[in-house]
């Protein structure tokens, strides 16, 4: 027996094993099972445990490891290789261990970097192992305080409210009735807003507290992954059961507990398999363009290198050879005694002068290339206008070596909505019914706040500011109050912004501004609400049937009633921040009450105990689930119901509750209707179902599907639905005569109730829409999984049966859930989704009879309404409703059930299920929400334009209201032309865009002429101002055929053809001679085919910026990406480069920092090459007097740390802190940003006109010591000890002649330079007398500082050497100026002055695209009379203006084939004319026909639009 | 998509369990510091190179050269210098003959006289150098050819001499002090100055053999194995160079005390010299009195104890006599580049007023005054 035991395990153990190498699957059980929970039976053993490391290295592994990793780096081998070449005694040049110095130094350097980096992972690991949790503990049969580390897969743990989440949790139990753990899952993703957990099924129905004891199941589940959306497996208990696992039931790592008192669960992953940690993956490694241009540079600087040495050997060769068999005395013999012939010693001499010349590779560059990064982050971090005081975030730089990459952007790629509008969705207007509701005072109430902002930026009054929110007219103020006293960290005396972020921060809410609260609501629209209440209420009261309503008047109930319920908002109170409103609450409480009423009102309480007691008989009948699992515990219900029990009667209930240990929720399941639908059986079976989401996981048993289809049958066979009706219509009769209740829900104050309601959306859309519907009085009151709350004016709480919800999926754009209407009990979907995705789905009308003439009526007016909220630039939403017989439900559900519990392919199947449902949908109306701009949109927008970036703008929106948008935002001008582009397939597309070049192209030559004229004409009339060039030089990289005035507008669909393979080329072509291209309705794939197509195909540096999950493969594809902070969670800036809290903030990122970040590196590096180049030179000059023989005269030391020491400092000091032009003035002239763009502080040819500066000047400090040491009796290194420094001097002055920006840094840092080779020389020189061999420097700096030639030499050389460029420089200055130069002039007047000169070149410079002030012109007189005269000059100057804009549309008249004022036939013959167009090409001035929309807003504008519409529509025009 | 790019680690310590750190994050602002420093406001003085700002500076540097130039010139024009090529390469030559069958593997001494008038006195302490052109004393595997440590005294180098001095290491088996080929090449030329006085008479000129080398050289960096007093039991059981006909401490048969490693012939020549032609102080010729020159005009004769063939690798052989200024020996190269870069310098001014007027009116943005 016991050999039995002791095999047994083992047998087990390898069979285990086996298994779990065979399988993928894991299997966990509790570790209470086995005594010891790390011995030697425990099967999860095998499992990682909790402890994490995330560091790379360990004491003893760092040196292997981090010079392994560093050995990657293909420089760092080379320069070990030839630091290892030194050690061959043939070709040696230094001392060997000399030589290792500088490898050595930059492995160390970046060694220290990554030992720190590695320590402070190693101090966060530390805390996060050592913080503590629950854990059971079998010997002390309770939960014990354990730390994070030592918890183990199979432990059972227990979670409290606001505790994080230490490992991969299998929720097992929690104390929320409904059996639901909230967890907030912002360090994952970001978002805010709360997700619902559900405890795994067969822990369900557990009365009481989970007991770790009695668990005796096996989990079996998929091996860890880093899918944090997916998760499958199932447990088998001893009963042999199985059920099934999904990600509803898994708690993840770092997700925190929500809302929820109390929950236990066991240990699924742990550690370093937990789906967070398998997602962690290392910062974003991109190569900037810089960089990529410099590695080109550093290959030919090894190409001159090679160059070079062969040179020299072969020098050597010819010189040993001319020696022939007499060999002199100096060529000594290799060490061996033999003789070298000159062929073997060119080759020797090879490596050696690989060695000596090894400088010109900067072995440093990379390092201080890094280093300088680091520093020029730092500081776009510091930046102070970078920081938003509202949500206390400020930039963050994801990428750290991608700075210089902003610097040269040519195409942003932005999303519009959260990126430019701020996502805060206010409801505008309503269209119910077909009759409009404009909410006027709603759009004052908008304006007002507008105001206020403005008002508030211009005067931030510090403290005084709550107050000022009653001006608004609503209980705001109080509001406020109430919220910053529930508020720990609030302070009252903060200003605005500082309380908002309080508030943002501590309330959690996301979106949930008063603006976007306090709807004030259509007092039409109001009255039509009341008087359906009333009328409701009568009707019940009389007990008439519902039906009865007046449609107008149901369609408003339902309208609000959707806007409500058809949503996935979350209701929680700020009073118990993060708690969901609990049962005890006043705001849930009715949620029972009307029901127990109606129990109550039933004829007698006996009865419906004993009704009751059958139920449950029955229940227990179908459900293998004991009863005492059953509902939550028992003093909770008692609680509560002691708050009712004012009556006698509710004694009773009290009682029956008490009796049958049922649960409340139970209940409410079988109170609900009295008769057993198939529904109430499916329920008890498939409570996942209730869960939201379409695709969400959800049962899949097969018992489950058994019972369905048993009781599918039963509901044939149930009663009609009539009987249902009359039966709850008694119910409600009783109820209103034993209940009081609505009107005194009614008499309650409105907003001491709602004020205390917070909702929690997915969406910013869902909040403001259940805000607009709780300004007309139909409030969420809660949600659970099976059912929502709403409060409605005059019925007091209704609770609808929640039986599904169809997530939202941007593939069919709409959502919708199923419920049962309390007041009809008619099954009822809500849809709401958008405009184009709704109207397709709704039921054509009937138009035999006047129901269905009105809904015709509806459908056009509405329609009609659409257009005109999208013309407004609102967002729109369409609501609709379709009511479900029971026969169709059933019918439906089986499939969604079907679909619901397929292995394979869940999710196509539920979104084909989900398009079953969604179809001969009744419409309701439509709402209009606006999305107002972010503050200094327009103005980022056009500065960024003017900076001659190209920005287009990707959205996902309809036209209509994304033109709009564009408008608003200034993308797009109402000046300018509008091709837009929308075709019906790929030929069409085809067609388009060739007819859209040729009309181009035909503009661009009749305008050409015109554009010259114009050009003259601006440098004529100005003589004071910034002059706008001839037209920009040839250097700008690929000339993009010169932007017109033209905006492209291009939908989704005919995107997709366009970006076919053999259409992309044309659409470039046509897009790029655009000044803005707005994309609509384009799908997130499509933006990133977008931005990829333009970056590969133009070779354009791209910037794509946006803020949702919908941007990120944009995100991802461009070559910066910045995310927007924002309210749509983090996923945006996950996939970020910089993560800004504005969009208005790119601007300062990209025309500030972007700039410097890119002069200043570009600087860096062309220095560091010239530097090397011009050092090593040195001693190539020298090759000629030693006979090439690889001697060097400057010292081994020098040679060696001479750019590691002496010269590295001022230049980092330079390229972090040289600014070319102040931050003011690069943001007052955007132009001067193509400098970045058109690479032109870092060309190739500058890296050649460096080298050939570099060897000018190394020429110059060889020969001028060469000549003044000509035939004197100095030794090596006494002549090579000057040249050294002079060749410092040389390189410093250099860089002082590059430095644009002297700060005392600078200052210190080249006297600290200089002072250190002379203190490290000195000291060298005094050190030893025979040391450092084969040099023997013994005194010779001492002896040189007494040495008068030595001073003339420092003095006359660097000058020498440095006055071509100095001359260059100072020429370039005046007869050449840089744009760049003009700013930095700018700078140099005084502010005032500045900001008219740029207000005046404001004007001048912001018409053309990306024009180069060239000359910065102002008169010779002194500026007091400048202004005078500039003030004329100015007023002069509108006047022309005046005249040129009177001037400029008579030429376009001439000349352009379309004029606003010519009439569309006129402009048909003109194209027909010039462009043999085909018919269907209509040119219409923006009136689209068919709805009459008008855009843009002022129709006095002139636009072009191609449509190739349908056949139909096509012949409609031509008939027209 | 949520999953793929979740990363906790660059989250400003954001990890994903560590979230309660945000507790404290709120009370922390993060608002950046507003110092000059963190907001790159530091004051600066920001230079615009235009031909206007740097006008001045051209001028400047043109009025500072020329004169140190002018004032270079004259000074190395004062320098009195005299040479004379003694190599022998032609047949003309005295030395021809010398020069001719002479090899390093020869015993016999060979003696020339070479004749030279001096046009002009030098005044005062004349410097005599011999010269020696393509000589590559900078080879590389040349100069590496020495052991310091042996040279500064130290006897264990000096019984091993470090194996740079390959193959003048040992010599058939004894190590070789001093070893290495700068050693083994040492100059041995002996030169003598006659002054031939109006009756004809040769009045040999005293040349002072002590302070030519560098005093810390010969003080410090040279040193006699196990002190000076006898240095042939120092050097025991070391050999000379190949090339030497003496050993080390007999080079100076009459200064017992400028033998060995310390004679300042062997420091001067063991200070390599960085170019191929150049010159080696030899001797100096003390002023005596004030009154008479060093070294009167008239005839003098240069007598050569020629030991050191340059002929194979077509090197000459010079003596020079030359005074010395503050500034060296005569080199008027200084002067001269002075000159021409401060004229240079004046030119480009001159070009920079021209464009300054005629281009830089209009760019005067800059000179505005407040």
């Amino acid at each position: 027996m016991a050999r039995d035991s002791e095999e047994d395990p083992k047998a087990a153990k390898r069979q285990r094993k086996r298994k779990q190498k065979e399988n993928k699957t894991r299997t966990v059980h509790a570790n209470i099972l086995y005594d010891h929970a790390k011995g030697e039976e425990n099967p999860n053993r095998h499992y990682a445990n909790n402890k994490i490391k995330t560091t790379k290295y360990t004491v003893l592994s760092f040196l292997p490891k981090n010079l392994f990793e560093q050995f990657h780096r293909f420089a760092n081998v080379y320069f070990v290789f030839i630091a290892l070449l030194n050690f061959v005694p043939v070709v040696n040049a230094f001392q060997p261990e000399l030589a290792l110095a500088p490898v050595v130094f930059i492995l160390s350097v970046t060694a220290i970097k990554d030992l720190w980096e590695d320590y402070r992972r190693h101090r966060s690991d530390n805390e996060i192992n050592h913080m503590d949790c629950l854990v059971y503990c079998r010997v002390e049969r309770r939960y014990v305080e354990k730390f994070w580390k030592e918890v183990r897969v199979g432990d059972f743990i227990r979670l409290r409210c606001n505790e994080i989440l230490p490992a991969d949790v299998l929720l097992l139990s929690s104390s929320d009735p409904d059996r639901l753990c909230h967890i907030e899952t912002a360090t994952l993703d970001g978002e805010t807003n709360l997700k619902q957990r559900q405890v795994v099924r067969s822990f369900l129905d557990l009365d009481c507290d989970f007991d770790p004891l009695k668990y005796n199941g096996i989990i079996e589940c998929e091996k860890p992954n880093n899918d944090l959306n997916r998760f499958r497996g199932y447990i088998v208990h001893r009963s042999g059961r199985r059920d099934a696992l999904y990600k509803e039931n898994l708690l993840l790592r770092g997700c925190t507990i929500r809302n929820t008192e109390d929950a236990v669960g066991i240990i699924i992953y742990a550690g370093h398999e937990t789906k967070a940690m398998l997602n962690n993956n290392g910062p974003r490694y991109k190569r900037s363009k810089l960089e990529r241009q410099m590695n080109v540079d550093v290959f030919w600087c090894v190409i001159i290198l090679l160059v070079m040495c062969l040179f020299t050997a072969v020098g050597h060769g010819l010189w040993m050879f001319q020696y022939g068999d007499k060999r002199p005395v100096f060529d000594v013999l290799s060490p061996e005694g033999t003789d070298l012939s000159p062929v073997m010693s060119a080759i020797y001499l090879f490596l050696t002068m690989i060695i000596v010349f090894q400088v010109l590779i900067p072995i440093s560059l990379f390092v201080s290339i890094e280093i300088v990064k680091i520093c020029q982050v730092f500081f776009i971090h510091q930046d102070l206008d970078l920081y938003d005081e509202e949500t206390d975030s400020n930039l963050q730089c994801r990428a750290l070596n991608i700075t210089e990459d902003l610097g040269q952007m040519q195409y942003i790629f932005s999303d519009k909505t959260g990126t430019l509008t701020e996502n805060k969705m206010v409801f505008r207007r309503c269209t119910v019914a077909g009759v409009e509701y404009s909410h006027d005072a709603n759009a004052k109430r908008l304006a007002m706040y507008q105001e206020m902002d403005s008002e508030e930026e211009e005067c931030p009054s510090r403290g005084g500011t709550l107050p000022r929110r009653d001006s608004v007219g609503s209980h705001q103020s109080a509001k406020v109050v109430l919220r910053s006293q529930s508020t720990k960290s609030h302070r009252r005396t903060g200003s605005r912004a500082e309380a908002k972020r309080a508030s943002i921060l501590s309330k959690h809410t996301a979106f949930s501004s008063p603006m976007e609260k306090d709807i004030t609501p259509d007092p039409q629209l109001l009255d039509k609400v009341n008087e359906c209440g009333s009328q409701m209420d009568f009707m019940r009261f009389h007990s008439q049937p519902m039906s009865q309503l007046p449609s107008d008047l149901a369609d408003v109930l339902d309208f609000f009633v959707a806007l409500t319920i058809c949503n996935t908002v979350v209701v929680s109170s700020p009073n118990q921040p993060r708690q969901k409103q609990q049962l005890l609450q006043p705001g849930h409480q009715p949620l029972l009450h009307p029901r127990l009423l109606s129990v109550l009102s039933s004829p007698s309480a006996e009865s419906t105990l004993t009704k009751l007691d059958e139920e449950q008989n029955l229940q227990q009948a179908f459900s293998p689930v004991p009863p005492q699992y059953d509902g939550r515990p028992l003093s909770a219900a008692e609680g509560e119901l002691r708050y009712e029990a004012e009556s006698p009667d509710e004694a009773a209930l009290v009682y029956a509750a008490r009796a049958y240990k049922c649960s409340l929720v139970r209940m409410r399941f079988e109170l609900k209707s009295p008769v057993k639908t198939i529904e109430d059986f499916i329920k008890r079976f498939t409570p996942s179902r209730l869960t939201s989401g379409s695709n969400s996981s959800s049962s899949s048993s097969l018992v489950t599907n058994r019972s369905f289809t048993r009781g599918c049958s039963s509901v044939l066979s149930s009663p009609s639905a009539e009987s249902t009706l009359t039966k709850l219509d008694e119910e409600q009769n009783l109820q209103q005569a034993f209940s009081p209740v609505p009107p005194q829900y009614d008499g309650r104050p409105l907003s001491a109730v709602e004020g205390e309601l917070r909702y929690e959306a997915e969406s910013p859309d869902e909040a403001a829409l259940v805000y607009a519907a709780r300004a007309y009085k139909c409030s969420l009151v809660g949600r659970l999984p099976d059912q929502v709350t709403v409060e409605l004016p005059h019925l007091g709480k209704l609770s609808f049966e929640l039986l599904h919800t169809l997530g939202f999926d941007s593939t069919r754009k709409r959502m919708s859930v199923v419920v049962r209407h309390p007041l009809t009990d008619q099954i009822t979907v809500y849809t709401k989704g958008a405009d184009s995705a709704i109207m397709e789905l709704i039921r054509p009308p009937d138009t035999g009879n006047s129901k269905g003439k009105r809904h015709k009526k509806i459908l056009s007016r509405t329609q009609h309404f659409l257009n005109l909220y999208a013309a407004d630039g609102l967002r729109t939403l369409c609501i609709a409703k379709k009511v479900l017989s029971k026969e169709q439900y059933a019918c439906w559900l089986q499939r969604h059930l079907e679909a619901e519990t397929a292995i394979q392919g869940r999710e196509e199947l539920l979104f084909e299920s989900a398009l079953r449902l969604e179809t001969n949908l009744q419409l309701l109306g439509a709402t209009g929400i606006e999305d107002r701009l972010q503050d200094g949109v327009p103005e980022t927008i056009a500065s960024l334009r003017q900076a001659g970036l190209q920005i287009w703008v990707l959205t996902g929106d309809k036209q209509e209201t994304a033109v709009n948008i564009a408008y608003a935002c200034k993308l797009l001008d109402p000046e300018e032309e509008i091709l837009t582009l929308n075709a019906d397939s790929q030929e069409a597309c085809a067609v388009l865009l060739e007819e859209s070049l040729h009309y181009i192209q035909a503009k661009f030559l009749c305008s050409s002429s015109e554009h010259t004229t114009t050009k003259s004409y601006h440098s004529n009339v100005s003589p004071f101002g910034i002059y706008t060039p001839p037209p920009p030089p040839s250097s700008c990289p690929p000339a993009p055929p010169a932007v017109h005035q033209l905006g492209l507008v291009i939908d989704g669909r005919t995107l997709a053809y366009a970006l076919d393979r053999s259409l992309e080329d044309k659409f470039l072509a046509v897009a790029q001679s655009c000044r803005s291209v707005l994309c609509c309705r384009s799908t997130p794939l499509q933006k990133s085919m977008v931005v990829k197509l333009v970056r590969n195909k133009l070779k354009v540096m791209t910037l794509a910026i946006g803020d949702g999950a919908n941007d990120v493969s944009m995100i991802q594809v461009a070559d910066v990406g910045v995310g927007i902070s924002g309210q749509e969670g983090m996923q945006a800036v996950m996939a970020s480069d910089f993560a800004l809290p504005r969009f208005r903030y790119l601007q300062k990122l990209l025309l500030v920092h972007g700039h410097w970040c890119y002069s200043r590196l570009a600087n860096m590096i062309l220095y560091f090459f010239y530097k090397n180049a011009m050092f090593v030179a040195l001693i190539f000059w020298y090759q000629f007097y030693c006979g090439f023989s690889g001697s060097s005269m400057i010292d081994q030391w020098y040679l060696i740390f001479f750019n590691l020491m002496f010269s590295a400092f001022p230049q980092l000091i330079t390229g972090t802190l040289d600014k070319d032009v102040s931050a003011e003035t690069l943001q007052q002239l955007p132009q001067l940003y193509t400098n970045g763009q058109n690479s032109e502080e870092y060309k190739p040819y500058m890296f050649w006109m460096n080298m050939i500066d570099a060897f000018y000047q190394s020429l110059v400090c060889f020969f001028i010591p060469y000549f003044a040491y000509a035939d004197s009796d100095v030794d090596l290194f006494t002549w090579g000890t000057p040249i050294t420094s002079l060749a410092l001097f040389t390189i410093l002055v250099h860089l002082g002649i590059e430095t644009k920006t002297w700060t005392r840094m600078n200052w210190l840092c080249i006297s600290f330079s200089v002072s250190l080779f002379f203190t490290v020389a000195l000291c060298y020189n005094a050190y030893c007398p025979t040391c450092f061999s084969p040099s023997n420097p013994y005194w010779s700096m001492q002896r040189l500082l007494q040495d008068p030639l030595f001073y003339l030499l420092c003095v006359i050389t660097p000058a020498a050497a440095l006055l071509p460029r100095y001359f260059y420089r100072a020429c370039q200055g005046t007869l050449f100026p840089s744009p760049v130069q003009v700013g930095r002039q700018l700078d140099k007047l005084p502010a005032e002055t500045r900001r008219n000169i740029l207000s005046l070149s404001g004007v001048k410079m912001g018409l053309p695209l990306g024009p180069k002030p060239h000359f910065l012109s102002l008169g010779k007189t002194s500026f007091k009379g400048c202004n005078k005269k500039q003030q004329q000059q100015q007023q002069q100057r509108r006047g022309l203006q005046t005249d040129s804009d009177k001037e400029l549309p008579s030429a376009d008249k001439d000349t352009l084939p379309y004029t606003k004022d010519a009439a569309p036939p006129a402009s048909k013959d003109c194209l027909d004319q010039t462009l043999d167009a085909s018919s269907w090409i209509t040119s219409t001035p923006l009136l689209s026909p068919s709805d009459g929309v008008q855009f843009p807003p002022d129709g006095d504008s002139f636009c072009v639009k191609y449509s190739r519409g349908s056949e139909d529509r096509l012949k409609s025009d031509q008939s027209s | 998509m949520m999953a793929s790019s979740y990363n906790a680690k660059e989250e400003d310590g954001n990890h994903p369990g560590a979230a309660n750190h945000a507790g404290a994050g709120i009370v922390k602002s993060k608002k950046p510091d507003n110092t000059a420093f963190k907001q790159q406001r530091l004051p600066a003085w920001q230079p615009i190179l235009t031909a206007g700002t740097v006008l001045p500076a051209f001028f400047v540097i043109g009025l500072i050269f020329i004169p140190i130039g002018i004032g270079l010139y004259v000074t190395s024009n004062n320098i009195k210098e005299f040479e004379i090529d003694y190599t022998g390469a032609n047949i003309e030559d005295p030395c021809y003959n010398c020069a001719k069958n002479f090899s390093w593997n020869s015993t016999a001494q060979c003696f020339c006289t070479v004749p030279f008038t001096l046009v002009q006195p030098f005044e005062s302490n004349v410097f005599m150098y011999y010269g020696l052109s393509n000589f590559y004393q900078n080879h590389r595997r040349y100069v590496k050819s020495r052991d310091d440590s042996q040279l500064n005294g130290d006897r264990s180098a000096l019984m091993s001499p470090s194996k740079e001095c390959e193959p003048y290491r040992t010599s058939e088996g004894t190590p070789i002090a001093p070893c290495g080929a700068i050693a083994n090449s040492l100059f041995n030329d002996t030169l003598q100055l006659y002054h031939i006085d109006s009756n004809g008479t040769f009045n040999e000129i005293p040349l002072v053999k002590k302070g030519i080398a560098w005093w810390t050289d010969k003080h410090v960096k040279f040193r006699n194995p196990g002190g000076n007093n006898n240095l042939t039991v120092a050097f025991q059981g070391t050999s000379k160079p190949v090339n030497w006909r003496e050993p080390v401490f007999k080079l100076d048969p009459e200064d017992p005390e400028n033998n060995g490693f310390i004679n300042e012939d062997f420091i001067v020549w063991m200070r390599t010299a960085a170019l191929p032609t150049f010159r080696k102080l030899y001797r100096i010729i003390q002023k005596k009195s004030s009154s008479t020159p060093t070294l009167p005009s008239g005839k003098y004769v240069l007598n050569i104890t020629y030991n050191y063939p340059v002929l194979s690798f077509d090197g000459r052989k010079r003596m020079i006599l030359s005074t010395i200024s503050w500034m060296g020996g005569k080199n008027p190269f200084l002067g001269i580049a002075y000159i021409t870069v401060g004229s240079i310098c004046f030119f480009l001014g001159v070009v920079l007023l021209i464009i300054h007027h005629k281009y830089d009116t209009r760019n005067n943005s800059a000179d505005i005054p407040n």
